[in-house]
């Protein structure tokens, strides 16, 4: 009998927290016992999960720090948004429409990170990251001055609202600072469960294969491997691509969850927030990834019930440098180390 | 090392949770201040009416936090104000008002919509600003629950929801007004406009103002925008406008950039009229504004905050005791959308026992009727159209000596 790997084992158990955590949620909605508002927040949770493992590659598997990851996600969510509304009437099924539409997002957002990663992966480290900031910087400014409809003469897309000249009939789809309005939701917790399984087994299967050992080599140290012929460019573009499109895809179904999406949303601060998501849940960690991006996710919106409202912006902040502290501390680590004697190693390693 | 690490850490929890208890305690107080006056004066109205009295329970959205949370905290202090009143009155109706922080941010709005709606809320009051507000509206939409803005001015807020009114003007509304006031004024033959290109509210009164002013003659020689509130340097805007001789510059924008636009304009020696939507009332109230450069602004606006009409005097008053500064149009539009629930669920036959959807068809209704109307701080006799507009009359002031005076 063949012996599972430790990798693939590591792999399988995050399958199986995240189905188990969707099984213990769907029992829960079922029997009606979870409040509106965790309702309103699992699709957005599991967009969020998305973006961290997908951000995860870049920053923990590749090793380069970007900083405009919520560039891709509002790609995706302005072409889903789009194709949604282009293809209501030539598919009425939601779900299929939904399907249709994260893919288009998942195309936009590689197209989009194949634009700036063949010139800038170039870079290295700070570079990059300056980079990947104006990069998402850019995305942003453009989508809040372009105007985009459809009416019976066609597609119309313009840069200002004077040179919008959309049919009496005609639907507005993107309306420049006013974002995209009239949304028919199609998004649904299934569909976002989907979705992270897919993420997961695009990085898992990525991360254990030849290509995901190169881009790891490179991380380890770049000259060594370019000295074993790995090709720098191609390797670190794989991962940039694939980080983007699964960003796409989660911002697709992010932008088909509400009724208005607006530009400004994925500016800097939501790209920093899903850096946080990352670190704090471990660089490379891809459970980490997951299980901290649902917890500081739902967090805030937790705080709202215990009487703390004013402050609850102030307590996240203080929780997450917590956390911080507490995951660098030795000697926690040593103290979970006699708990879990497994983690023993890695403690007295960490 | 190591043992000096954990001591670090554990003194960083033991501040926090000092500071956090520190907070709760005075949290607790702002918290329980309204409800503790609610219980106070529930008891004597028990007394008098038995068990008449209706509480409704009015769930409140605008950000407390973040970048717009002067507006946020304006709109929930005005409510609470006159929600005091209204219970003091000892009517029929009580309101109850319990108000979340969305940080002017649409997904979170529909969280706080969702958590509002787990604690009980039957009306829904916000959101404060725009691209939320929107957002928000379509739930409340599909969810059957009255939702009334006091500030949110879009007209994609009540686009195609039955249940959706604004306290405020419309972007477009207020765009074309403005361009007519100019027209029958007469001020300016040469206008330059300044908006930001990156907020609806700014597009939304620029674009209608310039479409107007073209309608109806007037010269529009200058458009230039900025991309951000956050944007300190408006010198390339201003030189844009003083280049092409606008003699009256329209401000469609909020106080904060505005303030700096006329410090600016000051330093370079353009002095051409300046005029602004409402979202440059509250200008003069900013720490350290040099009152000076607001000389001769005009603005529309429908609250004037030197007033003299006892209600304006007593809101005033009331707001400068609890929070130290000045009431803006923003605490006034919040002010008079609790009392335009509050009068419009004391025509409801049978409000008790109803639950948000037969409470929302009800004042939907109500509204839409053409009988109701309010009386309140921006306006008297305020009506609403069946779109969910309202419509009152826009109100020009100018400045003069740090004060308003109605044109």
């Amino acid at each position: 009998m063949k012996k599972i790997n430790k990798k693939s084992l590591n792999g399988f158990i995050n399958y199986g927290i995240v189905i188990a955590a969707f099984a213990v949620i769907q029992v829960l909605l079922g029997m009606g016992r979870l409040s509106n508002s965790l309702q309103s927040l699992l699709v957005p949770a599991c967009c969020y999960i998305v973006m961290a493992v997908s951000l995860n590659l870049t920053v923990g598997i590749l090793g380069e720090l970007s900083l405009g990851h919520a560039g891709f996600m509002s790609l995706g969510a302005f072409s889903g948004i789009t194709v949604s509304i282009l293809l209501q009437n030539a598919l009425p099924m939601a779900s299929a429409r939904l399907a249709v539409s994260m893919a288009v997002g998942a195309v936009a957002g590689a197209l989009g990170g194949a634009i700036v990663g063949v010139p800038v992966l170039r870079l290295q480290g700070d570079y990059l990251a300056i980079v990947t900031l104006a990069f998402g910087q850019i995305i942003k400014n453009i989508i809040m001055v372009l105007y985009v409809g459809v009416d019976e003469t066609g597609f119309h897309i313009a840069a200002s609202s004077e040179r919008f000249n959309l049919g009496s009939d005609g639907v507005a789809i993107i309306k420049g600072p006013m974002g995209a309005v009239g949304v028919t939701k199609l998004a649904s917790f299934t569909a976002g469960f989907v979705l992270i399984m897919i993420t997961l087994l695009v990085v898992q299967n990525l991360v254990n294969s030849r290509s995901g050992r190169a881009i790891m080599a490179l991380r380890d140290n770049r000259i060594a491997a370019e000295s074993v012929g790995i090709n720098v460019t191609k390797y670190k573009l794989m991962a940039f691509v694939t980080s983007a499109a699964l960003a796409g895809a989660a911002g697709a179904l992010w932008g088909l969850n509400y009724s208005s999406t607006v530009a400004s949303k994925f500016d800097f601060n939501t790209s920093i927030l899903v850096l946080v998501f990352v670190v704090l849940g471990g660089l490379g960690s891809i459970r980490g990834s997951i299980i901290a991006a649902a917890l500081l996710y739902v967090l805030p919106e937790m705080l709202r019930g215990l009487g703390l409202d004013d402050f609850r912006m102030l307590i996240y902040a203080i929780v997450l440098i917590l956390v911080m502290l507490a995951t660098n501390n030795d000697q926690l680590k040593a103290l979970v180390g006699r708990v879990i004697p497994k983690r023993k190693k890695v403690a007295a390693n960490g | 090392m190591k043992k000096k690490n954990l001591a670090a850490l554990l003194m960083a929890g033991a501040m926090c949770f000092s500071l956090l208890a520190g907070c709760s305690s005075s949290g607790g107080q702002n918290s329980t201040a309204p409800s503790e006056a609610g219980t106070q004066e529930s008891k004597p109205a028990g007394d008098n009416q038995g068990s008449d009295v209706v509480t409704i329970k009015v769930g409140g959205i605008g950000p407390t936090t973040g970048n717009n949370a002067q507006y946020g905290t304006a709109t929930e202090w005005g409510a609470e104000i006159a929600v005091d009143e209204i219970n003091a009155q000892n009517g029929p109706i009580r309101l109850e008002l319990q108000y979340e922080d969305d940080t002017g941010v649409a997904d979170t709005a529909v969280s706080a919509y969702n958590s509002l709606k787990d604690w009980g809320a039957q009306v829904i009051y916000g959101c404060t600003t725009t691209a939320p507000c929107v957002a928000v509206a379509a739930e409340t939409f599909a969810d059957r629950y009255f939702q009334l803005t006091p500030s949110a001015s879009s007209p994609d807020v009540t686009a195609n929801k039955d249940n959706a009114f604004q306290m405020c003007f419309t972007d477009p509304g207020q765009g074309t007004a403005a361009a007519e006031y100019l027209k029958s004024s007469g001020l300016g033959t040469k206008i330059g406009v300044i908006y930001n290109n990156g907020d609806a509210y700014s597009t939304g009164i620029a674009d209608a103002f310039i479409a107007h002013a073209k309608e109806i003659g007037l010269e529009v020689v200058a458009t230039s925008t900025y991309p951000e509130d956050t944007t300190t340097d408006y010198t390339v805007q201003l030189n844009a406008c003083k280049d092409a001789g606008a003699d009256l510059v329209f401000l469609p924008i909020y106080y904060t950039p505005a303030s700096l636009i006329l410090a600016q304009a000051k330093q370079m020696n353009y002095a051409p009229i300046f005029f602004g939507g409402d979202g440059m009332d509250g200008m003069l109230d900013m720490d350290g504004f040099d009152k000076s450069l607001a000389e001769g602004l005009l603005l529309m606006t429908p609250f004037n905050a030197s007033g003299t009409d006892e209600r304006t005097k007593t809101f005033v008053e009331t707001y400068q005791a609890a929070h130290g500064i000045l009431p803006n149009q923003f605490a006034a539009d919040g002010y008079d959308c609790m009392y335009a629930i509050y009068e419009a669920c004391c025509q409801i036959d049978g409000i008790d026992g109803m639950d948000h959807a037969q409470l929302c068809d009800a004042l939907i209704a109500l509204f839409t009727g053409g009988d109701f109307s309010v009386d309140g701080l921006t306006g008297t006799g305020m009506k609403w159209l069946t779109t969910g507009e309202i419509s009152k009359a826009p109100v020009v002031v100018k400045v003069e000596n740090g004060g308003y005076v109605t044109q």
